[in-house]
């Protein structure tokens, strides 16, 4: 390999990884969206939650679809958004999920409220990309989307390894409001991306692993940033600034 | 292509330490071969396992997904996860993922295997 290469080789493996922040930082957000939670929040990741950890892996087989996982990266990076299911918003960039880009994310919450979090892209290569995020979102962990060769057929996944945010958050999993909540938006993602490719009857598969039963009292303090909270508390201000 | 492209190597050290050296790539295919590495270090019985990433080529958020896994089940088991050999590159993002904040980062063996017997 020459030096040249070699050279190319490493800023190429660089540039697949987002640098390290201090906080979050969001730019260009649409005047429709509601943009609370994010700025100036740390990012926590599994490290960082409070309840038990879970990796949860979401799989759809693309069958008759013949597209490489490269393609269905590069469609997934480009159209985010379009397949989240519901009036679930992902407010990011126009163009492509790429390393460090900040997004906010408006969710579906009961009684027809909203709840504004967000995540950041800390990944992105050919074949897949990783979301981390902050404080105040339900999750405190990392979310890796990925496409690969299975047999016979490109196979797509979506993999979870999270924690609970808060004691709050943490209840909800427990009863099974959120967990329950959670599979059924990413088995609604999978299910619209595989109909991109023209696979209308595609099963998702999924598989639950507890890796940490254990709950780290050390992070029940999470609860001040929760974002279900601070969006539930801002919603009627919002409403009354609407009236003025 | 194989998409595994990694092969460990496990030292069992004076003290109750075990040293897994890592060569090649850490992803979401390595996962049997680190946790084999794994098992071999609960063999020898260990209280420490340092992680040596001198020779590592690359690793992708899956891998850093493998490294969690791996140290929530040396905190099960007691024990304590250090690392040394990161190139600056892979320490941003053990900064970045807040690993740092739960595998104590060395620059170099002595200095690990000081902090391990500590």
């Amino acid at each position: 390999m020459t030096n040249q290469e070699s050279l190319s080789q490493k800023t190429e493996v660089k540039s697949t990884w987002a640098k390290p922040v201090d906080t979050l930082h969001v730019d260009g957000v649409p005047a429709e969206a509601i943009n609370l939670n994010v700025e100036g929040r740390h990012l926590t990741g599994p490290i960082r939650g409070f309840g038990q950890m879970w990796q949860k892996t979401y799989r759809i087989h693309l069958n008759g679809a013949g597209v490489t996982p490269q393609q269905v990266i590069s469609t997934w990076k480009e159209n985010f958004p379009k397949y989240w299911p519901g009036d679930n918003r992902f407010y990011g960039s126009l163009t492509s999920i790429s390393p460090g880009e900040v997004a906010v994310l408006n969710l579906e919450a009961p009684a027809g409220m909203r709840l504004s979090t967000g995540i950041m892209v800390i990944y992105a290569d050919d074949e897949s990309f990783s979301f981390m995020t902050p404080e105040g979102h339900m999750f405190a962990g990392m979310i890796t989307f990925s496409a690969d060769e299975g047999e016979g057929s490109t196979l797509t996944q979506i993999q979870v390894l999270i924690r609970a945010s808060d004691p709050l958050y943490e209840l909800g999993c427990r009863v099974g409001v959120v967990h329950k909540q959670e599979d059924a938006f990413w088995h609604g993602t999978l299910k619209n991306l595989a109909a991109e490719f023209g696979v209308d009857d595609g099963q998702v598969e999924q598989q639950n692993i507890l890796v940490d039963p254990r709950m780290q009292w050390k992070e029940a303090g999470n609860i001040w940033h929760n974002a279900a909270i601070r969006s539930g508390l801002h919603a009627p201000v919002a409403w009354v600034r609407k009236l003025f | 292509m194989s998409k595994v492209n990694l092969t460990t190597d496990v030292r069992r050290m004076s003290n109750g330490v075990s040293v897994i050296d890592i060569h090649g790539e850490v992803n979401g295919f390595a996962e049997n071969i680190l946790m084999d590495a794994y098992n071999q270090t609960n063999d020898n019985h260990a209280k420490s396992i340092i992680l040596n990433f001198s020779d590592l080529e690359y690793m992708n958020s899956s891998g850093i997904g493998l490294l969690v896994t791996l140290l929530i089940r040396t905190q099960r088991q007691k024990q304590d996860l250090l690392a040394y050999g990161l190139s600056e590159h892979y320490q941003q993002i053990f900064e970045l993922t807040r690993l740092n904040e739960a595998i104590s980062i060395y620059p170099g063996e002595s200095e690990a295997l000081t902090a391990a017997m500590g």
